[in-house]
């Protein structure tokens, strides 16, 4: 395969910035739902529902 | 007669105008019923896993047809795969500010309540790919075109648009009270859309490096079907991603406006 050290780095650049954004988003929620779970637990229930 | 006829083409003049304000009043209340930010929760939690699911195996198929399987180009050789990355991720940096733009429109017109959230939810996701697909861009250019970077039209307005991107970002964190943040990033992101024809048209305006598009609205796509079916994966892909991304990250910040609603609550309550 031709220019293959141009080829990896542009996918793994994508791969990279996916699972990046993707974790953050997460954890952030994963906080969030946490966090709000423990203010007002009945809120977190009824979202769910 | 001519009277008549006069008085009836104004009645359906008066018909159609009253039609048109019971659509915009019929839209604004669907808008503000879906603004919820509790049934917002509800339903985003239901479609969020299979938005995400469906994503991740649009793009892992696209992307490794197109990285394995699909044909070299005769002229670019194998340094054609890097589209399969680098169009989708133009396609949402624009796509995206789409978005931006919209939900800015909806925030200072209809103060959408969800709306304000989801334009600074999606900056930094669409800042990512507008970054991506310079990024991929230049390590297409730098085998093709002999250097990593030219001022084209092309390249020159897509920086443009990363810099409209950063500019919403930082906008929104450069005051003290949020809803004035939102309401000038809005502007900003309302004003920068004209650099969204300039995008699009500029490789027809301007003698540009950059190719022509390979895929159009209207017209036939002018590819081999061989690489039109992943790339067109690979664009599906990576837009359910970023509809996921956007819509986990619309989901954290509802609650966390909650989680600030309910602690100056308690604040108020406890003085």
């Amino acid at each position: 395969m031709s220019h293959l050290t141009y080829i990896m780095a542009a996918y793994a650049l994508a791969v990279f910035m996916g699972i990046a954004y993707a974790v953050d988003a997460w954890r952030r929620a994963g906080r969030a739902r946490r966090r709000l779970a423990e203010l007002d637990p009945r809120a977190g229930q009824r979202d769910q529902a | 007669m001519g009277g008549i006829f006069g008085r009836r083409r104004a009645g359906v003049r008066y018909v159609g105008l009253l039609f048109l304000q019971d659509t915009a009043l019929d839209a604004s209340r669907s808008l503000h019923r879906f603004a919820n930010p509790g049934q917002f929760l509800r339903l985003s939690g239901r479609l969020l896993p299979y938005v995400a699911t469906a994503s991740i195996a649009l793009s892992v198929i696209g992307l490794t047809w197109g990285l394995f399987f699909a044909p070299s180009d005769w002229q670019q050789g194998d340094a054609v795969r890097i589209i399969y990355i680098h169009v989708p991720s133009a396609w949402l940096a624009s796509g995206g500010y789409v978005g931006l733009a919209l939900c800015s429109l909806f925030s200072l017109v209809w103060r959408h309540p969800l709306a304000d959230l989801a334009a600074v939810e999606i900056g930094p996701v669409g800042a990512g790919c507008t970054a991506l697909c310079l990024a991929t861009g230049s390590l297409w250019g730098k085998p093709m075109w002999g250097t990593w970077w030219v001022w084209d039209a092309r390249l020159t307005s897509m920086l443009v648009l990363l810099f409209l991107y950063l500019g919403h970002i930082a906008l929104i964190r450069a005051f003290d009270n949020p809803e004035r943040g939102y309401r000038a990033a809005a502007i900003l992101a309302l004003v920068g859309a004209v650099d969204l024809p300039v995008i699009k048209f500029s490789v027809e305006w301007w003698n540009t490096l950059h190719q022509p598009a390979s895929l159009k609205f209207t017209g036939a796509p002018t590819m081999y079907v061989g690489m039109l079916a992943p790339l067109l994966l690979s664009i599906l892909g990576f837009t359910l991603g970023f509809a996921a991304l956007v819509m986990a990250r619309l989901r954290a910040a509802v609650m966390e406006r909650r989680i600030r609603g309910l602690l100056m609550a308690r604040a108020r309550e406890a003085a």
